[in-house]
């Protein structure tokens, strides 16, 4: 009786199971950086609904979440990515020139330099601000402990540092000198460097350590979502940098496994206004201005040609012997 | 005549104070942690407890974990008995040198471990061209987090069965020999039963390390939800998503496991104490 019900349902399952078997079940896999997870959660989902009914196919994307410059490495080490969303175009850039899976004027491939949404760089507190920190001049008081991540990895890291020396450049008349000590004296107050921001952010949040976070904006509204926005402030300083998160096609990896057009499609549908209105949801901004939210704050904002592009700024910064480097260890 | 000792011969005071030092110390850093992952698991009731650990991603890490396990404690085992019987039976050149190289992967750091796999198959690496243009992938997938995971766990039954070994000597196998019995008769027959509780505790061990292993297998997996994730690996991304009550309770079937293990190594050394005696000098 027991077998004979057993069979049965088989049967209805297959049956049920028919007429989908036709569908091709496609995967994509998109390395991104560290606080992307739940955009792409969502953008995901969207994107397999839109591309069942266009095409019938049934899409799965896969993803991997790190530091930026650690996911641009594990690519140039053969981690077979479709699709690469990063932090910064200098950690795609370096994809092309090392590995070579994909041509180096890929940022012209896509519109708004192939880079969907912006973000900036803002500062968590905790309720009440109880250090009065209102600008980037306070994170380099004697006494303030501050957290941030690694630039060598995390590529929220590198616009905080950049939006802290972009910052000291304008206040003092573009002294390199002043902007090195400025930045210097920041990291003097950083008691840990994680490796990606999502690391920060829980060092600060979870942990219960320092007294400030440079934070993505992003990452500041989901730190109040999460823990409570009667536990965190976030505050805008009068100024910081535009972040600009490219993202690109791996030509390479896509036409071995096949999937190029999949592939194409997916990153052109982070421009549609599902995408962006996601993308605003998640406290990102979108390109689409109708998208945008009323209530994200209008800060002066300066983009990285300030530093020359993002080769520019790598190599005189970051990059091994880079002032990064020469300001941290004067620690 | 037989010697009586009484072995508790101090006054109940120092008696007293010792073992709470020591239940305290225990209490402290072994009991509250486990404790606290499980309370933390359980922070918002069974059900939700039962549903983190049905996830389909989270079983899909359970399963890597104890597909590598599945490979990389067989593969040790057999591997830990060929060495221990060639370092204790035999006399050849380079032994030292065999020894020195079996304990190298408790010197080196976890995630050199992983590294040098990267270093060797990763596209840029020495092989990693030649595995590509053949479509074989090693790291950043099942492969390389099966590599670090033995590699990681190398020593732990040789460790085990070499001391074990050589204080039982040849004589037994000597004997064996001379009454006619072959190499693998030899082994099965007279080896293999000497060795034996010695043999499950490293088993064990090693076992407890392969699913626990962190640092080399985060360096070779890539970390691709559902697809590369092991257990420790998943831990970690659940807490660095805020999910603490899926994290924990991850976590808790960790802890379970090493508990298991825990259980089994206390048994074993209770039943069988005098003869891994030996193997823990």
């Amino acid at each position: 009786m027991k077998f004979k019900s057993l069979i049965a349902s088989l049967l209805v399952a297959s049956a049920s199971l028919a007429p989908t078997a036709f569908a091709k079940d496609i995967t994509l896999l998109n390395v991104s950086y560290d606080p992307t997870r739940e955009l792409y959660k969502e953008v995901n989902a969207a994107f397999a609904k839109e591309w069942k009914t266009k095409t019938g196919d049934n899409v799965t994307i896969n993803q991997s979440h790190a530091g930026s410059g650690a996911q641009s490495r594990a690519v140039i080490d053969g981690l077979k990515a479709d699709v690469v969303t990063l932090a910064l175009a200098y950690d795609i850039d370096v994809i092309a020139e090392k590995a070579k899976l994909f041509p180096e004027n890929w940022q012209t491939r896509l519109p708004e330099s192939s880079t969907p949404y912006t973000s900036t760089i803002v500062f968590i507190v905790r309720k009440g601000n109880p250090w009065k920190i209102k600008d980037w001049d306070d994170l380099a008081k004697q006494g303030i402990s501050v957290i941030t991540p690694n630039p060598k990895t995390s590529g929220g890291a590198r616009w905080n540092y950049l939006a802290a020396y972009g910052y000291s450049l304008h206040k003092n008349g573009n002294d390199e000198k002043k902007a090195q000590e400025f930045v210097g004296k920041i990291f003097k107050n950083v008691p840990v460097l994680d490796t990606g921001a999502r690391g920060s952010t829980v060092t600060f949040a979870q942990r219960g350590l320092g007294d400030v976070a440079i934070s993505w904006e992003n990452e500041a509204y989901l730190t109040l979502q999460e823990f409570g926005a009667d536990k965190f402030e976030i505050i805008y300083p009068p100024e910081s940098i535009l972040a600009e998160p490219p993202v690109t096609l791996v030509d390479k990896n896509a036409d071995s496994r096949g999937t190029r057009a999949v592939a194409e499609a997916y990153l052109q549908f982070l421009y549609t206004p599902e995408a962006q209105g996601i993308i605003a949801k998640n406290h990102y901004r979108p390109r689409l201005a109708s998208a945008a939210l009323a209530s994200t704050p209008q800060i002066k904002l300066f983009n990285i040609s300030e530093f020359g592009g993002w080769k520019k700024a790598q190599a005189v910064h970051f990059n091994d012997g880079g002032i990064f480097d020469k300001i941290y260890q004067a620690k | 005549m037989r010697l009586r000792i009484n072995p508790i011969t101090e006054t109940p005071a120092v008696k007293f104070t010792l073992l709470g030092i020591g239940l305290l110390y225990i209490a402290l850093f072994l009991v509250l942690p486990v404790v606290a992952v499980f309370n933390e698991a359980l922070r918002k009731g069974f059900g939700a407890y039962f549903v983190a650990i049905s996830d389909p991603i989270a079983l899909s890490a359970i399963k890597l974990t104890f597909i590598t396990a599945a490979i990389a404690v067989p593969a040790n085992l057999i591997f830990g008995v060929a060495a221990s019987w060639a370092v204790a039976k035999f006399d050849f050149r380079g032994k030292s040198f065999l020894i020195t190289l079996i304990d190298l992967p408790f010197s080196v750091s976890p995630v050199v471990s992983g590294l040098v796999y990267v270093l060797l198959f990763g596209a840029q690496g020495l092989v990693g061209p030649w595995l590509q243009a053949h479509d074989i992938q090693i790291v950043f997938a099942v492969p390389g987090i099966v590599l670090a995971t033995i590699f990681v766990t190398f020593p732990f039954v040789a460790r085990e069965l070499i001391p074990l070994m050589q204080e039982q000597g040849t004589e037994e196998e000597e004997a064996a020999r001379s009454l006619g019995a072959d190499g693998w008769q030899t082994f099965f027959r007279v080896t293999l039963p000497n060795i034996k509780w010695g043999l499950l505790y490293g088993v064990l061990l090693c076992n407890a390390r392969a699913m626990g292993e962190f640092g080399a297998v985060s360096v070779v997996s890539g970390k691709i939800r559902g697809l590369t994730n092991t257990m420790p690996l998943h831990v970690e991304i659940l807490y660095n998503e805020y999910n603490m009550v899926a994290a924990f309770a991850v976590a808790s079937l960790l802890a379970s496991l090493a508990l298991v293990t825990l259980v089994a190594k206390g048994l074993l050394e209770w039943r069988y104490g005098h003869e891994l005696g030996v193997a823990r000098t």
